[in-house]
Protein backbone atom coordinates (compact mmCIF):
# COMPACT_ATOMS: atom_id res chain seq x y z
CA UNK A 1 0.00 0.00 0.00
CA UNK A 2 3.15 2.52 1.29
CA UNK A 3 4.60 1.37 -2.35
CA UNK A 4 1.78 1.84 -4.11
CA UNK A 5 1.62 4.95 -2.77
CA UNK A 6 5.04 6.54 -3.14
CA UNK A 7 4.65 5.13 -6.76
CA UNK A 8 1.45 7.08 -7.71
CA UNK A 9 3.00 10.51 -5.54
CA UNK A 10 6.71 10.45 -6.54
CA UNK A 11 7.55 7.96 -9.62
CA UNK A 12 4.75 8.59 -11.72
CA UNK A 13 5.46 12.39 -11.75
CA UNK A 14 9.04 12.04 -12.06
CA UNK A 15 8.61 9.52 -14.80
CA UNK A 16 5.99 11.82 -17.03
CA UNK A 17 8.14 14.88 -16.76
CA UNK A 18 11.47 13.94 -17.06
CA UNK A 19 10.86 10.43 -19.24
CA UNK A 20 10.18 12.03 -22.37
CA UNK A 21 13.23 14.37 -22.31
CA UNK A 22 15.37 11.02 -20.96
CA UNK A 23 14.16 9.32 -23.46
CA UNK A 24 14.75 11.67 -26.39
CA UNK A 25 18.43 12.62 -25.22
CA UNK A 26 19.24 8.43 -25.10
CA UNK A 27 17.67 7.25 -28.40
CA UNK A 28 18.97 10.41 -30.43
CA UNK A 29 22.29 11.97 -28.76
CA UNK A 30 23.17 8.88 -26.93
CA UNK A 31 22.67 6.12 -29.22
CA UNK A 32 24.01 7.89 -32.52
CA UNK A 33 27.19 9.10 -30.71
CA UNK A 34 27.59 5.54 -29.28
CA UNK A 35 26.76 4.27 -33.02
CA UNK A 36 29.03 6.25 -34.74
CA UNK A 37 32.24 5.60 -32.50
CA UNK A 38 31.44 2.41 -33.39
CA UNK A 39 31.45 3.18 -37.15
CA UNK A 40 34.85 4.50 -37.41
CA UNK A 41 36.37 1.19 -35.92
CA UNK A 42 34.57 -0.53 -39.25
CA UNK A 43 35.90 -0.29 -42.84
CA UNK A 44 35.04 0.45 -46.13
CA UNK A 45 33.44 -1.81 -48.33
CA UNK A 46 34.36 -1.46 -52.15
CA UNK A 47 30.72 -0.52 -53.26
CA UNK A 48 30.92 1.97 -50.25
CA UNK A 49 29.32 -0.13 -48.01
CA UNK A 50 30.36 -0.41 -44.09
CA UNK A 51 32.16 -3.89 -43.56
CA UNK A 52 31.84 -4.81 -39.84
CA UNK A 53 35.05 -6.13 -38.55
CA UNK A 54 36.88 -4.04 -36.25
CA UNK A 55 39.86 -1.96 -38.08
CA UNK A 56 41.85 0.70 -37.61
CA UNK A 57 41.90 1.55 -41.65
CA UNK A 58 40.23 4.78 -41.24
CA UNK A 59 42.37 6.48 -38.84
CA UNK A 60 45.46 5.65 -40.28
CA UNK A 61 43.68 7.53 -43.55
CA UNK A 62 43.38 10.37 -41.11
CA UNK A 63 47.05 10.60 -41.06
CA UNK A 64 47.60 10.50 -44.61
CA UNK A 65 48.82 13.95 -46.48
CA UNK A 66 45.75 14.96 -47.96
CA UNK A 67 43.52 14.54 -44.36
CA UNK A 68 45.74 15.02 -42.82
CA UNK A 69 46.75 18.41 -44.27
CA UNK A 70 42.97 19.73 -44.36
CA UNK A 71 42.61 19.24 -40.59
CA UNK A 72 45.71 20.96 -39.93
CA UNK A 73 44.33 23.87 -41.95
CA UNK A 74 40.97 23.77 -40.26
CA UNK A 75 42.39 23.69 -37.07
CA UNK A 76 44.91 26.31 -37.83
CA UNK A 77 41.50 28.74 -39.42
CA UNK A 78 39.56 27.51 -36.46
CA UNK A 79 42.13 28.86 -33.87
CA UNK A 80 42.82 31.76 -36.23
CA UNK A 81 38.83 32.64 -35.82
CA UNK A 82 38.96 32.18 -32.10
CA UNK A 83 41.69 34.59 -31.72
CA UNK A 84 40.38 37.40 -34.33
CA UNK A 85 37.08 37.15 -32.29
CA UNK A 86 38.55 37.19 -28.77
CA UNK A 87 41.04 40.13 -29.58
CA UNK A 88 37.94 42.35 -31.47
CA UNK A 89 35.73 41.11 -29.10
CA UNK A 90 37.09 41.88 -25.80
CA UNK A 91 37.51 45.40 -25.78
CA UNK A 92 33.98 46.04 -27.67
CA UNK A 93 32.39 43.71 -24.50
CA UNK A 94 34.13 46.08 -22.55
CA UNK A 95 32.91 48.51 -23.84
CA UNK A 96 29.49 47.70 -23.81
CA UNK A 97 30.02 46.41 -20.04
CA UNK A 98 30.73 49.54 -18.69
CA UNK A 99 27.79 51.52 -19.92
CA UNK A 100 24.60 52.09 -17.93
CA UNK A 101 22.45 48.71 -17.72
CA UNK A 102 19.75 50.01 -19.82
CA UNK A 103 22.20 51.35 -22.63
CA UNK A 104 23.77 48.03 -22.63
CA UNK A 105 21.22 46.02 -23.04
CA UNK A 106 19.90 48.10 -26.03
CA UNK A 107 23.49 47.79 -27.19
CA UNK A 108 23.60 43.66 -26.89
CA UNK A 109 20.46 43.97 -28.89
CA UNK A 110 22.17 45.84 -31.51
CA UNK A 111 24.51 42.91 -31.59
CA UNK A 112 21.30 40.21 -32.16
CA UNK A 113 19.41 42.26 -34.70
CA UNK A 114 21.92 40.98 -37.71
CA UNK A 115 22.28 37.70 -36.72
CA UNK A 116 18.29 37.25 -37.56
CA UNK A 117 19.38 37.34 -41.17
CA UNK A 118 19.69 34.19 -42.29
CA UNK A 119 23.29 33.24 -42.16
CA UNK A 120 24.13 31.88 -45.42
CA UNK A 121 22.85 35.34 -47.18
CA UNK A 122 24.93 37.05 -44.77
CA UNK A 123 28.11 34.84 -46.26
CA UNK A 124 26.72 35.40 -49.74
CA UNK A 125 26.72 39.48 -49.24
CA UNK A 126 30.28 39.27 -48.43
CA UNK A 127 30.90 37.74 -51.92
CA UNK A 128 28.47 40.18 -53.76
CA UNK A 129 30.58 42.79 -52.22
CA UNK A 130 34.40 41.34 -53.56
CA UNK A 131 33.24 39.51 -56.26
CA UNK A 132 35.20 40.67 -59.69
CA UNK A 133 33.11 43.00 -61.05
CA UNK A 134 31.49 43.84 -57.34
CA UNK A 135 31.79 47.13 -55.27
CA UNK A 136 34.89 46.61 -53.71
CA UNK A 137 36.56 46.07 -56.99
CA UNK A 138 34.72 49.06 -58.27
CA UNK A 139 36.39 51.05 -56.03
CA UNK A 140 39.50 50.00 -56.26
CA UNK A 141 39.74 50.47 -60.08
CA UNK A 142 38.10 53.58 -59.80
CA UNK A 143 40.56 55.44 -57.17
CA UNK A 144 43.48 53.97 -59.25
CA UNK A 145 44.49 51.82 -56.73
CA UNK A 146 44.54 48.75 -59.03
CA UNK A 147 44.64 48.38 -62.21
CA UNK A 148 42.94 44.54 -62.75
CA UNK A 149 40.48 43.38 -60.51
CA UNK A 150 42.10 41.27 -57.65
CA UNK A 151 40.23 37.81 -57.29
CA UNK A 152 38.93 37.57 -53.10
CA UNK A 153 36.37 35.02 -54.14
CA UNK A 154 37.22 31.71 -53.21
CA UNK A 155 40.12 32.46 -51.20
CA UNK A 156 40.91 31.37 -47.59
CA UNK A 157 41.20 35.36 -46.43
CA UNK A 158 37.53 35.66 -47.58
CA UNK A 159 36.62 32.19 -45.86
CA UNK A 160 38.27 33.79 -42.79
CA UNK A 161 36.06 37.69 -42.88
CA UNK A 162 32.91 35.04 -43.11
CA UNK A 163 33.74 32.77 -40.30
CA UNK A 164 34.90 35.72 -38.08
CA UNK A 165 31.86 38.27 -38.79
CA UNK A 166 29.64 35.30 -38.07
CA UNK A 167 31.21 33.97 -34.83
CA UNK A 168 31.87 37.50 -33.35
CA UNK A 169 28.83 37.50 -31.12
CA UNK A 170 29.41 34.50 -29.88
CA UNK A 171 32.86 35.44 -28.43
CA UNK A 172 31.04 38.67 -27.26
CA UNK A 173 28.13 37.92 -25.47
CA UNK A 174 29.91 35.40 -22.56
CA UNK A 175 33.20 38.22 -22.48
CA UNK A 176 30.50 40.74 -22.14
CA UNK A 177 28.50 38.98 -19.00
CA UNK A 178 31.62 38.24 -17.53
CA UNK A 179 32.90 42.04 -17.55
CA UNK A 180 29.57 43.11 -16.38
CA UNK A 181 29.81 41.13 -13.21
CA UNK A 182 33.09 42.39 -12.70
CA UNK A 183 32.70 44.38 -9.18
CA UNK A 184 33.48 47.29 -8.85
CA UNK A 185 35.18 47.90 -5.76
CA UNK A 186 37.81 45.74 -6.53
CA UNK A 187 39.12 47.62 -9.75
CA UNK A 188 38.92 51.12 -7.26
CA UNK A 189 40.40 49.35 -4.88
CA UNK A 190 43.27 48.24 -6.98
CA UNK A 191 43.44 51.57 -7.99
CA UNK A 192 43.72 52.97 -4.63
CA UNK A 193 46.17 50.50 -3.36
CA UNK A 194 48.52 52.19 -6.32
CA UNK A 195 48.52 49.63 -8.83
CA UNK A 196 48.55 51.64 -12.27
CA UNK A 197 45.71 50.80 -14.93
CA UNK A 198 47.59 48.16 -16.58
CA UNK A 199 48.29 46.50 -13.46
CA UNK A 200 45.25 46.62 -12.64
CA UNK A 201 43.83 45.26 -16.13
CA UNK A 202 46.50 42.02 -15.80
CA UNK A 203 46.51 41.56 -12.02
CA UNK A 204 42.28 41.96 -11.59
CA UNK A 205 40.02 42.17 -15.33
CA UNK A 206 41.77 39.66 -16.93
CA UNK A 207 42.10 36.91 -14.37
CA UNK A 208 38.52 37.53 -12.69
CA UNK A 209 37.08 37.43 -16.31
CA UNK A 210 38.57 34.69 -17.66
CA UNK A 211 36.01 31.80 -17.17
CA UNK A 212 34.02 34.06 -19.47
CA UNK A 213 37.21 34.42 -22.40
CA UNK A 214 37.00 30.85 -22.11
CA UNK A 215 33.28 30.03 -22.91
CA UNK A 216 33.94 32.59 -25.93
CA UNK A 217 36.53 30.11 -26.79
CA UNK A 218 34.48 27.05 -26.52
CA UNK A 219 31.97 29.05 -28.27
CA UNK A 220 34.21 29.62 -30.77
CA UNK A 221 36.49 27.48 -31.72
CA UNK A 222 34.22 24.10 -31.60
CA UNK A 223 31.84 25.45 -34.21
CA UNK A 224 34.00 26.94 -36.16
CA UNK A 225 36.24 23.76 -36.44
CA UNK A 226 32.96 21.59 -38.16
CA UNK A 227 31.86 24.51 -39.66
CA UNK A 228 31.09 23.81 -43.77
CA UNK A 229 28.73 26.29 -44.47
CA UNK A 230 31.33 29.06 -44.77
CA UNK A 231 33.75 27.50 -46.70
CA UNK A 232 30.77 26.14 -49.08
CA UNK A 233 29.23 29.69 -49.72
CA UNK A 234 32.73 31.59 -49.71
CA UNK A 235 35.37 28.86 -50.81
CA UNK A 236 33.18 28.05 -53.91
CA UNK A 237 34.65 24.43 -53.27
CA UNK A 238 38.31 25.19 -53.56
CA UNK A 239 38.40 26.03 -49.56
CA UNK A 240 37.59 22.56 -47.79
CA UNK A 241 37.73 22.07 -44.09
CA UNK A 242 36.73 19.21 -41.86
CA UNK A 243 33.31 19.66 -41.75
CA UNK A 244 33.08 19.39 -45.74
CA UNK A 245 35.41 16.33 -45.65
CA UNK A 246 32.59 14.55 -43.57
CA UNK A 247 29.86 15.96 -45.57
CA UNK A 248 31.34 14.41 -48.48
CA UNK A 249 32.11 10.90 -46.64
CA UNK A 250 28.26 10.80 -46.05
CA UNK A 251 27.20 12.47 -49.55
CA UNK A 252 29.29 11.32 -52.99
CA UNK A 253 31.91 9.57 -51.52
CA UNK A 254 30.60 7.40 -49.38
CA UNK A 255 33.05 6.52 -46.84
CA UNK A 256 30.91 5.81 -43.28
CA UNK A 257 33.46 5.09 -41.82
CA UNK A 258 36.04 7.48 -42.46
CA UNK A 259 33.60 10.03 -41.98
CA UNK A 260 32.77 8.64 -38.19
CA UNK A 261 36.74 8.80 -37.33
CA UNK A 262 36.45 12.45 -38.61
CA UNK A 263 33.47 12.81 -36.54
CA UNK A 264 35.21 11.02 -33.47
CA UNK A 265 38.17 13.65 -33.97
CA UNK A 266 35.70 16.84 -33.47
CA UNK A 267 34.25 14.94 -30.46
CA UNK A 268 37.61 14.49 -28.95
CA UNK A 269 38.59 17.58 -29.02
CA UNK A 270 35.65 19.16 -27.82
CA UNK A 271 35.31 16.70 -24.85
CA UNK A 272 39.10 17.78 -23.96
CA UNK A 273 38.57 21.50 -24.31
CA UNK A 274 35.18 21.13 -22.20
CA UNK A 275 37.25 19.05 -19.72
CA UNK A 276 39.82 22.04 -19.22
CA UNK A 277 37.41 24.18 -19.06
CA UNK A 278 35.47 22.34 -15.88
CA UNK A 279 38.45 22.49 -14.10
CA UNK A 280 38.16 26.06 -13.34
CA UNK A 281 34.58 26.63 -13.81
CA UNK A 282 30.95 25.23 -14.40
CA UNK A 283 29.38 24.28 -17.38
CA UNK A 284 26.09 25.19 -16.37
CA UNK A 285 27.98 29.03 -16.77
CA UNK A 286 28.72 28.82 -19.65
CA UNK A 287 26.80 31.17 -21.05
CA UNK A 288 25.65 28.89 -23.94
CA UNK A 289 21.81 30.59 -24.32
CA UNK B 1 45.53 69.62 -12.88
CA UNK B 2 45.56 66.20 -11.96
CA UNK B 3 41.71 66.10 -11.88
CA UNK B 4 41.13 67.64 -15.26
CA UNK B 5 43.80 65.14 -16.76
CA UNK B 6 42.23 62.48 -15.25
CA UNK B 7 39.23 63.76 -16.76
CA UNK B 8 40.74 64.34 -20.22
CA UNK B 9 41.36 60.79 -20.38
CA UNK B 10 38.93 59.73 -19.78
CA UNK B 11 37.07 61.75 -22.07
CA UNK B 12 39.35 60.31 -24.66
CA UNK B 13 38.81 56.64 -23.93
CA UNK B 14 34.96 57.33 -24.26
CA UNK B 15 35.83 58.73 -27.89
CA UNK B 16 38.33 55.32 -28.88
CA UNK B 17 35.87 53.33 -27.67
CA UNK B 18 32.81 54.62 -29.43
CA UNK B 19 34.44 54.76 -32.65
CA UNK B 20 35.70 51.35 -32.14
CA UNK B 21 32.71 50.11 -31.66
CA UNK B 22 30.83 51.63 -34.69
CA UNK B 23 33.22 50.43 -36.63
CA UNK B 24 32.47 47.15 -34.92
CA UNK B 25 28.72 47.06 -35.64
CA UNK B 26 29.27 48.62 -39.41
CA UNK B 27 30.90 45.66 -40.02
CA UNK B 28 28.10 43.42 -38.12
CA UNK B 29 25.35 45.46 -40.46
CA UNK B 30 27.36 45.71 -43.70
CA UNK B 31 25.97 42.02 -44.79
CA UNK B 32 22.57 43.27 -43.88
CA UNK B 33 22.40 46.32 -45.67
CA UNK B 34 24.19 44.57 -48.91
CA UNK B 35 21.51 41.75 -48.80
CA UNK B 36 18.84 44.57 -48.79
CA UNK B 37 20.42 46.39 -51.06
CA UNK B 38 20.88 43.63 -54.03
CA UNK B 39 17.52 42.66 -53.56
CA UNK B 40 16.51 46.01 -56.05
CA UNK B 41 19.15 44.75 -58.62
CA UNK B 42 17.91 44.65 -62.08
CA UNK B 43 19.97 41.03 -62.74
CA UNK B 44 18.39 37.70 -63.07
CA UNK B 45 21.82 36.69 -61.44
CA UNK B 46 23.54 39.04 -58.65
CA UNK B 47 26.84 39.86 -60.54
CA UNK B 48 27.05 43.34 -60.31
CA UNK B 49 24.90 46.45 -59.71
CA UNK B 50 22.68 46.94 -62.49
CA UNK B 51 20.23 49.41 -61.79
CA UNK B 52 17.34 49.91 -59.32
CA UNK B 53 14.27 47.63 -59.72
CA UNK B 54 11.27 46.54 -57.35
CA UNK B 55 10.51 43.52 -60.12
CA UNK B 56 11.92 40.91 -57.30
CA UNK B 57 9.58 41.08 -55.01
CA UNK B 58 6.36 41.19 -57.40
CA UNK B 59 7.62 38.23 -58.84
CA UNK B 60 8.49 36.64 -55.23
CA UNK B 61 5.63 35.19 -54.85
CA UNK B 62 5.44 33.58 -58.49
CA UNK B 63 8.43 31.51 -57.08
CA UNK B 64 7.21 28.33 -56.27
CA UNK B 65 10.65 26.92 -55.50
CA UNK B 66 11.49 29.96 -53.04
CA UNK B 67 7.91 30.20 -51.80
CA UNK B 68 7.23 26.62 -51.14
CA UNK B 69 11.16 26.35 -49.35
CA UNK B 70 10.07 29.08 -47.00
CA UNK B 71 6.81 27.44 -46.25
CA UNK B 72 8.50 24.10 -45.85
CA UNK B 73 10.84 25.79 -43.35
CA UNK B 74 7.81 27.62 -41.64
CA UNK B 75 6.17 24.48 -40.96
CA UNK B 76 8.91 22.57 -39.46
CA UNK B 77 10.44 25.40 -37.27
CA UNK B 78 6.36 25.13 -35.93
CA UNK B 79 6.30 22.13 -34.98
CA UNK B 80 9.66 21.53 -33.72
CA UNK B 81 9.35 24.33 -31.12
CA UNK B 82 5.72 23.18 -30.20
CA UNK B 83 7.58 19.73 -29.77
CA UNK B 84 10.84 21.00 -28.09
CA UNK B 85 9.15 23.67 -25.87
CA UNK B 86 6.46 21.04 -24.86
CA UNK B 87 9.39 18.37 -24.05
CA UNK B 88 11.68 21.35 -22.62
CA UNK B 89 9.16 22.53 -20.64
CA UNK B 90 8.07 19.82 -18.50
CA UNK B 91 11.26 17.77 -18.66
CA UNK B 92 12.98 21.15 -17.13
CA UNK B 93 10.60 20.89 -14.41
CA UNK B 94 11.06 17.35 -14.01
CA UNK B 95 14.61 17.56 -13.53
CA UNK B 96 14.52 19.89 -11.61
CA UNK B 97 12.34 19.16 -9.19
CA UNK B 98 12.71 14.91 -9.10
CA UNK B 99 15.77 13.02 -8.26
CA UNK B 100 16.38 9.55 -10.14
CA UNK B 101 19.12 7.24 -11.20
CA UNK B 102 21.21 8.35 -13.96
CA UNK B 103 19.57 12.39 -13.97
CA UNK B 104 23.54 13.09 -14.39
CA UNK B 105 23.85 11.28 -17.16
CA UNK B 106 20.58 13.46 -19.10
CA UNK B 107 21.79 16.36 -17.88
CA UNK B 108 25.43 15.83 -19.45
CA UNK B 109 23.39 14.72 -22.22
CA UNK B 110 21.56 17.76 -23.12
CA UNK B 111 25.05 19.61 -23.03
CA UNK B 112 26.25 17.54 -26.01
CA UNK B 113 24.05 18.76 -28.63
CA UNK B 114 24.63 22.38 -27.91
CA UNK B 115 28.52 22.32 -27.78
CA UNK B 116 29.59 19.29 -30.16
CA UNK B 117 29.46 20.47 -33.80
CA UNK B 118 26.06 20.02 -36.08
CA UNK B 119 27.80 18.40 -38.56
CA UNK B 120 28.81 15.46 -36.09
CA UNK B 121 24.94 15.33 -34.59
CA UNK B 122 23.57 15.34 -38.51
CA UNK B 123 26.11 12.22 -39.53
CA UNK B 124 25.44 10.60 -36.28
CA UNK B 125 21.51 10.43 -36.90
CA UNK B 126 21.98 9.97 -40.67
CA UNK B 127 23.54 6.95 -40.06
CA UNK B 128 21.08 5.78 -37.46
CA UNK B 129 18.24 6.47 -39.69
CA UNK B 130 19.71 4.55 -42.45
CA UNK B 131 20.68 2.00 -40.53
CA UNK B 132 17.12 1.87 -39.07
CA UNK B 133 15.25 2.47 -42.56
CA UNK B 134 13.49 5.26 -41.51
CA UNK B 135 12.99 7.23 -44.82
CA UNK B 136 14.43 11.02 -44.87
CA UNK B 137 12.19 13.47 -45.03
CA UNK B 138 10.17 15.74 -43.13
CA UNK B 139 10.16 13.71 -40.29
CA UNK B 140 13.64 13.22 -40.06
CA UNK B 141 14.42 17.00 -40.20
CA UNK B 142 12.09 17.52 -37.59
CA UNK B 143 13.96 14.78 -35.05
CA UNK B 144 16.84 16.48 -36.25
CA UNK B 145 16.04 20.58 -35.12
CA UNK B 146 13.88 18.97 -31.75
CA UNK B 147 17.66 17.17 -30.98
CA UNK B 148 19.15 21.04 -31.03
CA UNK B 149 15.99 22.83 -29.72
CA UNK B 150 15.27 20.49 -26.31
CA UNK B 151 18.28 20.77 -24.63
CA UNK B 152 18.44 25.04 -25.46
CA UNK B 153 14.87 24.61 -24.16
CA UNK B 154 15.51 22.93 -21.01
CA UNK B 155 18.91 24.69 -20.28
CA UNK B 156 17.01 28.07 -20.94
CA UNK B 157 13.69 27.15 -18.53
CA UNK B 158 15.59 25.64 -15.91
CA UNK B 159 17.53 28.88 -15.54
CA UNK B 160 14.04 30.72 -14.69
CA UNK B 161 12.96 27.74 -12.26
CA UNK B 162 13.53 28.89 -8.75
CA UNK B 163 13.07 26.79 -5.33
CA UNK B 164 10.72 28.72 -4.09
CA UNK B 165 7.83 27.97 -6.83
CA UNK B 166 7.31 24.71 -4.97
CA UNK B 167 5.76 25.78 -1.73
CA UNK B 168 3.03 27.68 -4.27
CA UNK B 169 2.21 24.28 -5.68
CA UNK B 170 2.43 23.12 -2.59
CA UNK B 171 -0.46 25.05 -1.47
CA UNK B 172 -2.03 24.80 -4.44
CA UNK B 173 -2.47 21.16 -4.09
CA UNK B 174 -3.41 21.79 -0.22
CA UNK B 175 -6.06 23.59 -1.60
CA UNK B 176 -7.43 20.75 -3.50
CA UNK B 177 -6.43 21.18 -6.96
CA UNK B 178 -4.76 17.97 -8.40
CA UNK B 179 -1.62 18.18 -10.22
CA UNK B 180 -3.01 18.90 -14.04
CA UNK B 181 -4.27 22.60 -12.51
CA UNK B 182 -1.60 22.99 -10.45
CA UNK B 183 0.28 23.26 -13.15
CA UNK B 184 -1.64 25.20 -15.88
CA UNK B 185 -2.76 27.70 -12.87
CA UNK B 186 0.65 28.12 -10.93
CA UNK B 187 3.37 26.10 -12.20
CA UNK B 188 3.50 27.62 -15.80
CA UNK B 189 2.57 31.24 -15.25
CA UNK B 190 5.72 31.27 -13.00
CA UNK B 191 8.11 29.87 -15.53
CA UNK B 192 5.92 31.38 -18.74
CA UNK B 193 9.27 34.14 -19.46
CA UNK B 194 11.34 31.36 -19.26
CA UNK B 195 8.96 29.87 -21.86
CA UNK B 196 8.27 32.17 -24.25
CA UNK B 197 12.80 32.90 -24.58
CA UNK B 198 12.53 28.62 -25.30
CA UNK B 199 10.33 28.97 -27.78
CA UNK B 200 11.71 32.24 -29.77
CA UNK B 201 14.95 30.17 -29.45
CA UNK B 202 13.86 26.78 -31.17
CA UNK B 203 12.17 28.83 -33.62
CA UNK B 204 15.26 31.19 -34.48
CA UNK B 205 17.37 27.72 -34.52
CA UNK B 206 15.55 25.78 -36.63
CA UNK B 207 14.31 28.36 -39.32
CA UNK B 208 17.86 29.22 -39.30
CA UNK B 209 19.21 26.28 -39.86
CA UNK B 210 21.46 24.71 -42.64
CA UNK B 211 23.69 21.38 -41.95
CA UNK B 212 20.72 18.80 -39.92
CA UNK B 213 18.32 19.91 -42.82
CA UNK B 214 20.72 19.57 -45.25
CA UNK B 215 22.01 16.38 -44.17
CA UNK B 216 19.02 14.92 -43.03
CA UNK B 217 16.42 15.99 -45.88
CA UNK B 218 14.73 13.40 -48.67
CA UNK B 219 15.40 14.17 -51.96
CA UNK B 220 12.16 16.43 -52.66
CA UNK B 221 11.80 18.77 -50.58
CA UNK B 222 13.82 21.54 -48.98
CA UNK B 223 14.12 24.34 -46.62
CA UNK B 224 15.29 27.96 -47.65
CA UNK B 225 18.84 27.47 -46.06
CA UNK B 226 19.47 24.61 -47.63
CA UNK B 227 17.95 25.78 -51.25
CA UNK B 228 19.96 28.72 -50.29
CA UNK B 229 23.05 26.40 -49.60
CA UNK B 230 22.26 24.94 -53.01
CA UNK B 231 22.28 27.94 -54.80
CA UNK B 232 25.99 29.06 -53.93
CA UNK B 233 27.38 27.48 -57.34
CA UNK B 234 25.33 29.17 -60.12
CA UNK B 235 24.62 32.40 -57.52
CA UNK B 236 21.67 33.34 -55.41
CA UNK B 237 18.80 35.21 -56.68
CA UNK B 238 17.48 38.35 -56.19
CA UNK B 239 14.03 37.13 -55.53
CA UNK B 240 15.74 35.57 -51.84
CA UNK B 241 17.26 38.96 -51.05
CA UNK B 242 13.82 40.01 -51.41
CA UNK B 243 12.71 37.92 -49.65
CA UNK B 244 15.17 37.90 -46.65
CA UNK B 245 14.67 41.71 -46.84
CA UNK B 246 11.00 41.01 -45.98
CA UNK B 247 12.13 38.21 -43.51
CA UNK B 248 14.58 40.53 -41.05
CA UNK B 249 11.74 43.59 -41.49
CA UNK B 250 9.14 41.65 -40.18
CA UNK B 251 11.43 40.11 -36.97
CA UNK B 252 12.44 43.72 -36.28
CA UNK B 253 8.80 45.39 -36.59
CA UNK B 254 7.63 42.54 -34.33
CA UNK B 255 10.50 43.09 -31.44
CA UNK B 256 10.04 46.96 -31.86
CA UNK B 257 6.52 46.46 -31.16
CA UNK B 258 7.04 43.80 -28.56
CA UNK B 259 9.00 46.15 -26.46
CA UNK B 260 6.75 49.45 -26.79
CA UNK B 261 3.90 46.64 -25.47
CA UNK B 262 6.54 45.88 -22.55
CA UNK B 263 6.76 48.98 -21.38
CA UNK B 264 3.04 50.54 -21.77
CA UNK B 265 2.41 47.94 -19.42
CA UNK B 266 5.21 48.24 -17.52
CA UNK B 267 4.64 52.33 -17.42
CA UNK B 268 0.73 51.26 -16.61
CA UNK B 269 1.62 49.27 -13.43
CA UNK B 270 3.67 51.62 -12.45
CA UNK B 271 0.88 54.20 -12.48
CA UNK B 272 -1.35 52.49 -10.68
CA UNK B 273 0.86 51.00 -7.73
CA UNK B 274 1.37 55.22 -7.30
CA UNK B 275 -2.38 55.50 -7.36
Amino acid sequence: MNKKNTFKRKTLPALAMAGPVSLWMILFVTLPMMYIIYISFMSRGVFGDVVYEFSLESYKTLLDSTYFKVIVKSVRAAFTTTVFCLLIGYPFAYYIAKKPKEVASKLIMLIMIPFWTNSLMRLNSWLLLFQTSGPVNNFLQSTGLIDSPISFVYTDGLVMLGMITNMLPFAVLPMYSSIEKLSKSLLEASADLGASRRTTFFQITLPLTFPGIFSSIILVFIPSLGIYTVTDMLGGGKVLYIGNIIKNQFGAIRNWPLGAALSVLLIVITGLLIFIYTRFAKIEDMEVV
Amino acid sequence: MSISKKQKRKRREEVIGTIYSIIIYTILYIPVFVMMAFSFNNQRYNYFWNGFTTQWYSKLFSNSAVIGSLWYSVVIAVLSTVISVVIGTIGALGLKKYEFKGKKFINNMLYIPIIVPEIVMAVALLIIFMKTGIALGMGTILIGHCTFCIPYAVVTIKGRISGDDYSLEEASMDLGANRIQTFINVTLPGIMPGVMSAAFLSFTLSIDDVVMSNMLAGAKNSTLPVLILSMNKSGVTPDVNALTTIMILIIVIAMILNNIIKNTLKKRAKMEESI
